[in-house]
């Protein structure tokens, strides 16, 4: 299915959160999530379900003032 | 030097980390500042995993982070954001950003302390980023806020202190509530007069990053600090408008 992933289309095949991560090569990256504008803490990646059109943001630390 | 939320930090310099030329420059100009604090944000991440090695850099930093929501013009994206930075920096403090105005980077009042009101119930330590309005300030307190981070001038703008007069306001309205300078800060002399007001720590980046030796202009604002702190701590004088000798006239010799 078609999902937006940091404001990209991309195609995957999985079919929850945590799965779509280790997809899209995110393996163990310490990242945070949240899809359709909503938090998912990490704990609760393998329980959500994503579906065509979500919208994910992938965030990790980064410079910042 | 001051508590936030029950933390005492090790300096009165709260330090960024965006914009240095390198990672070997960022820790450089931290160290030889002796920052008590690091400011952190969060962005997108490549699959390739750039932050990793960033979040490496600031633990070796040795000292607290506190996560910013820079770039959030609404409520609910700081909102989230700052849940999201929760768990990505293991941390329950968040200098919270609600951004009224893309031009001058002002704090939208309404949306700032709405947002701290729902964070604070959810349990976060909030570090506003405001303005110099008392009324403002009462309400971010009303909110749950323990700590106040008024601006200086707006950010990156380098201008000091624009408006000392409602500083020195807000700082007598609230003795009691640690206050922090945040944005507008160009030189040492600035983060001086922050202290001299009674101010408790001064935020600042830009400044730092982009000097062109970034560790020595971080040595010169903490020896800043430290000056404008004393002299806070040694009661200045008051100022007046006339002459006033300060060598005695008593015992003047007539050589006229």
């Amino acid at each position: 299915m078609k999902i937006v992933v940091n404001g990209t289309e991309a195609e995957i095949g999985a079919t929850t959160l945590q799965a779509a991560l280790k997809e899209l090569g995110y393996g163990e990256a310490r990242v945070a999530t949240a899809v359709n504008e909503g938090f998912i803490p990490a704990a609760a990646r393998a329980e959500r379900r994503l579906t065509e059109g979500d919208r994910l943001e992938i965030l990790s630390p980064k410079q910042g003032g | 030097m001051p508590e936030f939320y029950g933390t005492r930090i090790s300096s009165r310099l709260m330090l960024g980390t965006a914009q240095y030329p390198s990672p070997q420059v960022l820790s450089t100009a931290f160290r030889r500042s002796g920052a008590g604090v690091a400011t952190v944000s969060l962005r997108r991440e490549a699959a390739r995993g750039d932050g990793d090695g960033f979040w490496q850099v600031i633990r070796e930093l040795g000292v607290p982070v506190l996560p910013n929501t820079a770039g959030c013009h609404s409520v609910k994206e700081a909102v989230t954001t700052a849940h999201m930075a929760r768990e990505l920096f293991d941390t329950d403090w968040i200098k919270l950003e609600v951004i009224g105005h893309s031009d001058s980077l002002q704090p939208d009042p309404f949306g700032l302390v709405e947002a701290a009101r729902i964070l604070s119930d959810d349990g976060f330590k909030v570090f506003p980023y405001t303005t110099e309005d008392g009324i403002v300030a009462g309400k971010l307190l009303d909110a749950g806020c323990r700590v106040l981070m008024p601006w200086g001038a707006p950010i990156g703008t380098g201008l000091g202190l624009n408006n000392p007069y409602g500083l020195r306001a807000l700082r007598a309205q609230f003795p009691d509530i640690p206050m922090v300078i945040d944005a507008g800060i160009g030189l040492p002399s600035h983060a001086a007069q922050a202290m001299e007001l009674g101010f408790d720590a001064v935020l600042l980046n830009t400044a730092v990053a982009k000097a062109g030796d970034p560790a020595a202009m971080a040595e010169g604002f903490a020896h800043a600090l430290d000056a404008g702190r004393l002299a806070y701590e040694a009661d200045p004088m008051p100022p007046r408008d006339m002459a006033q000798p300060s060598t005695p006239i008593l015992g003047l010799a007539v050589l006229k």
